[in-house]
């Protein structure tokens, strides 16, 4: 599955404001800790607003709070508000009778739209946010090269 | 001994080994939360997983018997197409109006302490696609996708 920019923009937005309910922060403070657009992040927070997501804090030193119950919230929530999540297959035109290969083909790639959807919902955003203060990719970088040495020795 | 939890700050459950007193009570829950009545399923499980005080396979309880509110099986497996030792998770069940407060957690934290003493470093599970539940449940728990892909086929 392929982010939009927008569904990223949505999901740094909501996990930094879900990492600590209290704060509050502006469109240019997150925009500037991803280095992304502050604009288009804008117009991301107004749709997460209106989602009911994340509040709107007006005036001086206003800004965005999370709004949401972050143990229910799963990261597929916040990207079907962006993306036409599992729509692919449907939308696909249809193909003439007889074209079995595309359609082997189809079969096979809607079993990892449906790895991927699963995995989406069932990450919430409270694991999400342990995921990442457990930073288990540098683990997996550290065992990787030892892994590709025991296959290199078999 | 049983350990306490308490839960929403009103009961305390204990977790405990599964005695034969506690599998009506396995039953009953299991009934209550998937539907399906699998009496014989549950006593042969405890038969093999509770019974035999073997200390590589484990059938833990949270409540009295006469109202389970949890249970969580597993055994340490080893050498399926090359997996090294592990504890392998097959059956966890909490009841629906004490869930997201912690007996789930608690019940995995105890197999993950019976697994670990029975020297095994990674616990692994698998669960249906579509049961969210178990599997935000598992994800929650800190565990991620593994090595292992599960595969199957239709016999006609």
């Amino acid at each position: 599955m392929k982010l939009q920019k927008a569904t990223e923009f949505a999901l740094y937005a909501v996990l930094e404001l879900a990492a600590d309910p209290s704060r509050q922060l502006t469109a240019v403070e997150i925009a500037e800790k991803y280095g992304i657009s502050s604009h288009h992040l804008a117009k991301v927070l107004r749709d997460l607003g209106r989602a009911g997501l994340v509040d709107a804090v007006r005036g001086v030193g206003g800004g965005y709070r999370f709004a949401g119950n972050a143990k229910r919230l799963t990261l597929m929530d916040v990207i079907r508000l962006f993306e036409d999540a599992g729509s692919e297959s449907e939308d696909a035109a249809p193909r003439p009778p007889g074209e079995d290969i595309a359609e082997g083909l189809r079969f096979v790639l809607a079993e990892i739209d449906a790895q991927t959807g699963a995995t989406l919902c069932s990450i919430s955003l409270s694991t999400m946010l342990k995921l990442v203060a457990r930073r288990p990719w540098t683990a997996a970088a550290e065992t990787r090269p030892a892994r590709r040495a025991a296959r290199r020795a078999r | 001994m049983a350990k306490t939890v308490r839960i929403g700050g009103e009961e305390e459950i204990g977790i405990r080994p599964a005695t034969p007193a506690d599998v009506p009570g396995v039953i009953a829950l299991d009934q209550e939360v998937t539907g399906l009545l699998k009496a014989e399923y549950w006593r042969d499980m405890f038969d093999r997983y509770g019974a035999r005080g073997d200390d590589s396979r484990f059938f833990l309880v949270a409540g009295a018997p006469t109202r389970i509110d949890g249970f969580i099986v597993g055994e340490v497996r080893a050498w399926e197409f090359g997996s090294s030792p592990s504890g392998w998770i097959f059956a966890v069940q909490v009841r629906a109006r004490l869930r997201v407060q912690g007996l789930g957690s608690r019940l995995f934290e105890a197999v993950a302490a019976r697994f670990r003493a029975a020297g095994v470093d990674r616990i692994r599970t698998m669960v249906a696609r579509d049961n969210t539940v178990i599997h935000s449940f598992f994800r929650s728990q800190g565990m991620m996708a593994g090595p292992f892909i599960e595969l199957e086929m239709r016999l006609d």
